[in-house]
């Protein structure tokens, strides 16, 4: 099984050479076929390995590092991400075989540098593919570097893959050890320990988009072609929760203090805030999704957060509950992430913007679309019985439990993570509403989006792999965690059960459960009776009439599809939230100019939001360097004897700190 | 082999009168009598790479011994006399650091050069430990030297002085290579030449010897 897998990584390897060579128009299908091929395979593999049974021992690789060969392993974690792996990777590669082929090196080795870090059994391998993934996806964001703005995106991700990297390297290098099992045997402690919790932290939580790092994601999600930032959403992102996971809740063990899991609980609730309220107030589809994938991270990371405290407080059944959210949620976000950027890629393509202001009523032209774009965003808002509900649920449940925690400081702040959580969902909920409601409903807001038609078959299937699965794990939730058991056991320890009832989900040993095809039945026996009640009270044939146009005069008769003015705006949806929230959280601005009478300027009403928590990190980076240069271009003007000296000093300097170091 | 060896209290003797003439260099004023200094340094160091060979018996070392005897002691002296005849600057004096501090700073590089070469090689034969620490001491001896003189000429002798310490330090291992030691006598002598055509530039351009004066002609737009 493990040979096979790295058998599939080659062949990653080897398409990205074939992409290279000169095929003409048949090799989009071959590169990104194949990658459909062997994401599938992953997936089946994940999954077949999850079901019967996790392959034993440690695969040896006859290469690598000049200290030994560089190992591979699957355990629990690694397959369950390698599962959301396969199948986000299948859908995006199928999607892409709809448009001309572009960044054809770039794919397979995206594909391949995360399953590389989703095996590794030892560090190096892990940053290596860590690292592989990164740059590859910084080439597939720069794909389309004409623009200046997506220049500048590319940059920002780069720096801020590169710092993630400056923060890993350093941490797994203080675990001691560079193999897995060793680690797991003589877990860091003390300073050490501390270390490495704040640098997994800070790497991670740069890579994964979590507040204060998350500048670039909002930025190089959008710029990237329609099925990268499907990947980048749906599958980076969980990659770096996947090392922040192994990471502190694996690699350090279970000896670690309870408060571990305190910054991770506050820093997930401020994404998942953020994220969520930053949802609600972007214009463009593809910011909006990105910034929604925020508030998603940071709703795994409160659960892993979770999950340190309760497993610190020798609350087993808790601890698994929280994991098995924070698992759950992970493949549940994966998987509809990926769908709703794949949504908003077919959209662009066929109503030809990502502006919501630009776009209107597709769901006449894109009924196909518009379904699985109500699929995704129904689970994003977390409706039941969809996946993003019984994650959410789970999450909740785990977070009510708080009052366990034995310490008072710790429980209010369970309870206050738990209001937070609450509200980041519900914004979500109303950013998704605004999505659907702007993009698919209501009338066209613009020639190209009047004319827009259905997508073409390999996006639909590159929809419907997602679309289906996002359902399907929404109804059998009991099912997927049963699958996720291995990786609960991983991250809580080997005796945990995951909080499975039959075929839903319970919570607090039995005492409160979720059984989605309950609530389905329950759903449709409520549609049905108010379908009949309607029915009884209405006219017997239906009758169309002028839609009321909001008490604006009739449009001019060459605006076949009304006034767009006359329709909802972004911004106007935007603007109770902005007005309630953004004051404090996002320094939203509203200005109105009103010119004298009599001056024949138009009275503006300009308003905006500037995202400090984002910027304030960078910019004070940015001044740190500026000083630092400055310093240093203080050293060219040195004489000769000076520049020899500084030299002679650092020597005798480093030749002293040997001599000390040796003293000791 | 150990102390109160023949080898050893040699290669020790030898060794230690580098030493001690790399801190003659440190404080002599004269620039003929510096020049005197290393030309005695370089046939000290032919003597104890000749003994290491012996030694050892690695006939190979002879050969080292041979082109520091030529080069060192011979050929890079004369060739530094040359060109202080040529710039008139026998009875020349340059401006050092006093003879106390400079003394203390070289002792001081001496201990620390002690500290750090003892511990490190705990294991290997006392020979060794003793030459790598003396080694290390004449390298930086030298770099203190190439400070601490405004000279050229001088700070080229500094220069000279801190490769007969890595020399020494190369033959006092048994097995070095004699590549090693060959390209670093042809380095030695193309610096020679370089340090040459500079030394004569900067007579013809500044009509100065000191290096200080370099400074405002940097080539960088202020």
């Amino acid at each position: 099984m493990l040979t096979a897998l790295a058998l599939g990584l080659v062949v990653l390897g080897l398409l990205a050479l074939a992409a290279l060579a000169p095929m003409g128009r048949l090799a989009g299908p071959v590169v990104l076929g194949g990658s459909a091929f062997l994401s599938a395979g992953f997936a089946l593999a994940a999954g077949g390995a999850l079901a019967l049974g996790l392959p034993e021992g440690v695969l040896v690789l006859p290469f690598g590092p000049a200290w030994g060969g560089m190992t591979l392993a699957l355990d629990g974690l690694s397959a369950w991400f390698l599962l959301l792996l396969g199948l986000a990777g299948l859908a995006a590669s199928l999607f892409a075989l709809g448009s001309p082929g572009r960044g054809l090196v770039a794919w397979p080795l995206f594909l391949g540098g995360m399953g590389l870090a989703l095996l590794a059994a030892d560090g190096f391998t892990l940053i290596l593919g860590f690292e592989l993934m990164s740059l590859a996806s910084w080439a597939l964001v720069a794909l389309d570097h004409r623009e200046a703005g997506n220049r500048e995106a590319a940059r920002l991700y780069l720096i801020f893959a590169a710092f993630a990297g400056v923060c890993l390297v350093p941490a797994f290098g203080l675990l001691g050890a560079l193999d897995f099992a060793a680690i797991r045997a003589a877990p860091p402690e003390g300073w050490r320990a501390v270390a490495i919790l704040a640098l997994g932290l800070v790497g991670a939580g740069a890579k994964a988009g979590l507040v204060p790092l998350h500048l670039w994601l909002p930025l190089a999600h959008p710029a990237a072609p329609t099925p990268v930032s499907a990947l980048m959403s749906g599958v980076m992102t969980k990659v770096a929760l996947y090392v922040l996971a192994r990471l502190l809740l694996d690699l350090c063990g279970p000896v670690q203090p309870g408060w571990w899991g305190m910054p991770l609980l506050a820093i997930g609730a401020a994404s998942a805030l953020l994220g969520a309220l930053r949802a609600n107030l972007e214009d463009d589809t593809k910011v909006a999704l990105a910034c929604s994938t925020i508030e998603n991270v940071g709703l795994v990371t409160m659960a892993l957060g979770l999950a340190l405290l309760f497993r610190a407080a020798d609350l087993g059944p808790m601890a698994a509950l929280a994991a098995g959210a924070a698992l759950l949620h992970a493949m549940a976000h994966g998987l509809f992430k990926a769908l709703l950027f794949l949504v908003a890629g077919a959209v662009q393509h066929a109503a030809g913007s990502r502006r919501l202001d630009r776009l209107g009523g597709l769901i006449h032209a894109m009924p196909l679309t518009a379904v699985a774009a109500l699929i995704g965003l129904g689970a994003a808002a977390a409706l039941p019985p969809l996946s993003g509900f019984a994650s959410e649920w789970l999450l909740l449940q785990a977070l009510l439990g708080g009052w366990r925690l034995g310490e008072i400081g710790l429980q209010v702040a369970a309870a206050a993570a738990l209001a937070l959580a609450a509200m980041a969902v519900a914004l979500a909920a109303a950013a998704m509403l605004r999505l659907f409601g702007l993009a698919f409903l209501g009338r066209p807001r613009s020639p190209r989006g009047a004319g827009a038609r259905e997508a073409n078959r390999f996006e639909l299937a590159g929809m419907a792999v997602p679309a289906v699965l996002t359902v399907l794990v929404g109804l059998f939730p009991g099912l997927a965690l049963a699958l996720a058991a291995p990786g609960i056991r991983v991250l809580v320890g080997p005796a945990a059960m995951p909080p499975v009832v039959g075929l839903a989900i319970g919570a607090g040993e039995g005492h409160s459960a979720y059984a989605p095809l309950v609530v389905i039945l329950l759903l449709g026996l409520a549609l049905v009776l108010l379908w009949v009640v309607v029915r009884r009270h209405s006219p017997a044939v239906a009758e169309r009439g002028p839609a009321w146009n909001g008490g604006f005069i009739d449009a001019p008769p060459e605006f076949v599809f009304g006034d767009p003015l006359s329709q909802p705006s972004a911004a106007g949806m935007a603007q109770p939230l902005r007005r309630m929230l953004g004051g404090t959280l996002l320094a939203a601005r509203e200005a109105v100019t009103m010119p004298r009478p009599g001056d024949p300027r138009p009275a503006r009403l300009e308003a905006g939001f500037e995202d400090r928590a984002a910027l304030a990190l960078p910019t004070r980076t940015a001044r740190l360097r500026d000083a630092v240069a400055g310093q240093v271009e203080r050293l060219r003007g040195l004489t000769l004897r000076g520049s020899l000296s500084l030299g002679f000093a650092t020597l005798v300097g480093l030749l002293a700190l040997l001599a000390w170091l040796e003293a000791r | 082999m150990g102390f109160g060896q023949l080898p050893y209290d040699v290669a020790h003797l030898l060794g230690g009168g580098m030493l001690l003439l790399s801190f003659m260099l440190l404080y002599q004023r004269r620039v003929a009598a510096v020049v005197s200094v290393l030309a005695a340094q370089g046939a000290v160091l032919a003597l104890a790479a000749a003994w290491q060979g012996f030694v050892q018996g690695a006939p190979q070392l002879y050969l080292t011994a041979l082109i520091a005897a030529v080069a060192k002691a011979g050929l890079i002296p004369l060739a530094l006399r040359w060109m202080i005849r040529r710039l008139a600057l026998a009875r020349g004096v340059d401006a050092a650091l006093g003879i106390g501090p400079s003394l203390m700073a070289g002792v001081a590089l001496v201990a620390l050069a002690i500290m750090v070469a003892l511990p490190i090689t705990t294991g290997a034969q006392a020979l060794a430990r003793e030459d790598l620490a003396i080694a290390l001491s004449v390298v930086l001896l030298g770099m203190l030297m190439m400070i601490t003189r405004r000279n050229a000429i001088l700070q080229v002798v500094g220069l000279m002085s801190l490769e007969n310490g890595l020399v020494l330090a190369a033959v006092g291992i048994a097995g070095m290579p004699l590549v090693v030691e060959l390209s670093i006598a042809a380095l030695v002598m193309l610096v020679l030449v370089v340090a040459g055509v500079v030394v004569f530039q900067m007579r013809e351009r500044l009509d100065s010897l000191d290096t200080l004066l370099l400074h405002p002609h940097r080539g960088e737009p202020e």
